[in-house]
């Protein structure tokens, strides 16, 4: 068992003969991801990477069974691969792309809820269970398969918990980005309950950054529904607070959102929380006793 | 990215919401000419800056005479404006919007948002405007209303009339106010607004509502589908640096302490300034050479760093994944040929060809420092920089 993907999940990619849907193609056939195909509009019936490309992705998904999708359209296109994705079956959307609007993220986030789908990112680097299946931009090395699961909105800090609990032999039952937009797909709630529910994820890392309350509404689910141990570092304690615009912005987030506020929640909330970056690994052997 | 007031307003203009006839003006002589052309005796002068708190820190004045505008504008144009939401050295002048005046007889508040938690647009109003809505949104939330526009349905006129009445607008106003809300609404969806702002929206001594300010924030992410507003983008209002880094695709924030940090990905540059100051040093700088760094990025990136005088010693943290760290062993190499280096680097590479990284630097005959791991890495760079403070 792991979370959302494992090694029988069939994938294609959208943006399949682009030059980052070519590239971490590669690396996903390689590291042995069930990559069955990829969509590319006006290039359907040709192969690349020695796999089927398609022209839409319900032919795709006729044609191989697809569960997940994996998004590397540039922006502008971002909310047309998603609408397409979700009219088509796919069960699982992992969205890389960086940089794509945020309204147009409101409106895609309702059509997948509304059709049961779950959408992880955008601006992620992905979702990994080790040696079975890899949809993303991670360096799949840094994993080793095990008992930790992690969930973050950063993608480089994600690797930096990787690391550390490869490092200490714990290993990786699913780790997975969602990525650091103002919406994103799925958020650390949804991620959490699923991790509780997993049998071989026995603990899990949470990596926050300032910002947001997001690390504060999962503080809340934390202390009312996960049993697991939590370990979680917060980035962001030296950030300076920027130049800002008018107060809307405070307003709404309630005088939350700093790093200070966020490990006091998580700490209320009974999560072991690490300041020092570098010792999430010893931590996590600390909180569990392994 | 920040429009100014008179930008906002143009919007509000185009959208039916009610504005103070007004010319945003660059020189003083310009300033003067308007006050004619909007005639009357009485007008207010405005600094426009991308900050709020302007009326406070004496950037918005009433002004009823040549030799008041005269003063005005000649202390404003061309220095800086300090508010308590800019930093210390403030935001440059360089146009004032000259306005008539408006007789107030209430202040109200009007602002709209993208609300992360609820994952909605959601409409912000109270009867306590003016500058110390902060303060009352934490001490009395009761007092600030809320509405959430269904991103499907868009907004709707209910909704604006359960905050009118809630608002105490009598009929009139009430009709003013949908219609400002719907407008504020519709301008929100077309412009791919992040954050927008009416304070104060105000009741006029005849009692007509009317928007005495416009701060209005559009999402960067969306620019490419406005260029209309792309072209209203006002370099002159960020720093420096940080627009030298922009055009380079790195994203730099500048700070006073005194070890460069070179790092890729926002949420491990920011980790990494925590490590380095947890482990007594002083970032100089947030840089966070993105995903797709190039050599000649990176080569950039050094320069930016080392532009800063008060850098003693740089951290280059990468940890690649779609970055090689091969990549960037080169780039380092390449800059610092080029720049020059007169300062230790300490440079930790982990991931993607971290192996083949390390070699390169450990071949070129340059005084850099390897970190074997991120607490080691920091531990040196703190040390080089002259110890812990």
């Amino acid at each position: 068992m792991s979370i959302l993907i494992n090694k029988n999940t069939k994938v294609i990619c959208q943006g399949f003969t682009g030059k980052n849907g070519t590239f971490h193609s590669e690396q996903a056939i390689a590291y042995g991801t069930k990559m069955v195909g990829g969509v590319t509009p006006g290039k359907g019936g040709t192969e690349h990477l020695g796999l089927p490309v398609f022209n839409t992705v319900a032919d795709a998904v006729a044609a191989t069974g697809a569960d997940a999708s994996v998004i590397y359209v540039p922006a502008p296109f971002v909310m047309d691969s998603i609408m397409e994705a979700v009219d088509s079956g796919i069960q699982l959307i992992v969205c890389i792309t960086e940089g794509v609007p945020t309204l147009d993220m409101l409106k895609c986030k309702i059509a997948c809820d509304n059709a049961g789908i779950v959408l992880i990112g955008p601006n992620c680097p992905g979702v990994i269970t080790p040696d079975e299946c890899k949809i993303g931009i991670m360096p799949g090395h840094i994993h080793k398969k095990g008992r930790v699961g992690i969930v973050s909105r950063s993608g480089t800090l994600t690797y930096e918990a990787v690391k550390q609990t490869t490092d200490m032999g714990f290993g990786q039952s699913t780790c997975v980005g969602i990525g650091g937009d103002p919406i994103p797909g799925s958020n650390f709630i949804d991620i959490l309950a699923r991790f509780q529910e997993d049998p071989e994820t026995e603990a899990i890392v949470m990596i926050g950054e300032i910002g947001g309350t997001a690390e504060e509404e999962a503080a809340e689910f934390i202390k009312q529904n996960v049993t697991k141990p939590v370990v979680s570092y917060i980035a962001g304690s030296t950030a300076p607070p920027g130049k800002r615009m008018g107060h809307a912005g405070a307003i709404i987030s309630g005088g939350k959102g700093t790093a200070d506020e966020k490990f006091a929640a998580l700490e209320a909330a009974g999560v072991t929380v690490t300041r020092n970056l570098a010792e999430i690994g010893v931590t996590l052997k600390e909180a569990t006793g392994w | 990215m920040n429009l100014h007031e008179y930008q906002g307003k143009a919007l509000f203009r185009e959208y039916g919401l009610p504005v103070s006839n007004g010319v945003a003006c660059d020189t003083t002589e310009e300033v003067l000419a308007a006050a004619k052309q909007i005639g009357g005796d009485m007008w207010v002068v405005k600094a426009q800056v991308h900050a709020g708190g302007r009326g406070k820190a004496g950037g918005v004045k009433l002004v009823k005479t040549e030799a008041e505008i005269r003063e005005f504008c000649d202390r404003h144009i061309g220095s800086r404006l300090v508010t308590y939401q800019t930093d210390a050295n403030g935001q440059p002048v360089s146009k004032i919007l000259i306005e008539t005046c408006t007789d107030i007889a209430n202040e109200l508040y009007l602002g709209a948002v993208v609300d992360r938690s609820t994952r909605r647009i959601v409409f912000m109003a109270s009867t306590e405007g003016g500058v110390e809505i902060e303060k009352v949104a934490e001490e009395t939330p009761e007092k600030i209303l809320k509405a959430a526009i269904d991103p499907l349905v868009g907004p709707q006129p209910y909704q604006a009339r359960q905050m009118g009445f809630q608002l105490g607008l009598n009929p009139t106003q009430m009709k003013q106010f949908t219609q400002i809300f719907m407008g504020l609404a519709k301008l929100f969806d077309e412009k791919d607004v992040a954050l927008i702002e009416i304070n104060p929206l105000v009741i006029t001594e005849e009692g007509n509502l009317h928007c005495l300010d416009a701060k209005i924030v559009i999402d960067s992410n969306a620019m490419y589908r406005h260029p209309e507003l792309a072209a209203m983008h006002d370099p002159s209002q960020e720093d420096e640096r940080e627009a030298i880094a922009a055009k380079w695709e790195l994203n730099y924030v500048a700070l006073e302490g005194s070890i460069g940090c070179m790092v890729n990905g926002a949420g491990l540059a920011m980790g990494t300034m925590d490590t380095v100051k947890l482990y007594g040093g002083a970032p100089a700088n947030f840089l966070d050479v993105g995903g797709g760094a190039t050599k000649e990025r990176v080569a950039e990136a050094f320069k930016l760093i080392l532009s800063d005088s008060s850098v003693k010693a740089v951290f280059v943290n990468i940890f690649g994944g779609i970055v090689r760290c091969d990549m960037i062993a080169e780039g380092i190499i390449g800059a610092v040929e080029e720049v020059g280096v007169e300062v230790p680097v300490v440079v930790r590479l982990e991931g993607t060809n971290a192996d083949k990284g390390a070699e390169i630097l450990s071949q070129s005959d340059l005084n850099i420092i390897a970190g074997s791991s991120l607490a080691d890495a920091a531990q040196k760079v703190v040390a080089a920089a002259g110890g812990a403070a």
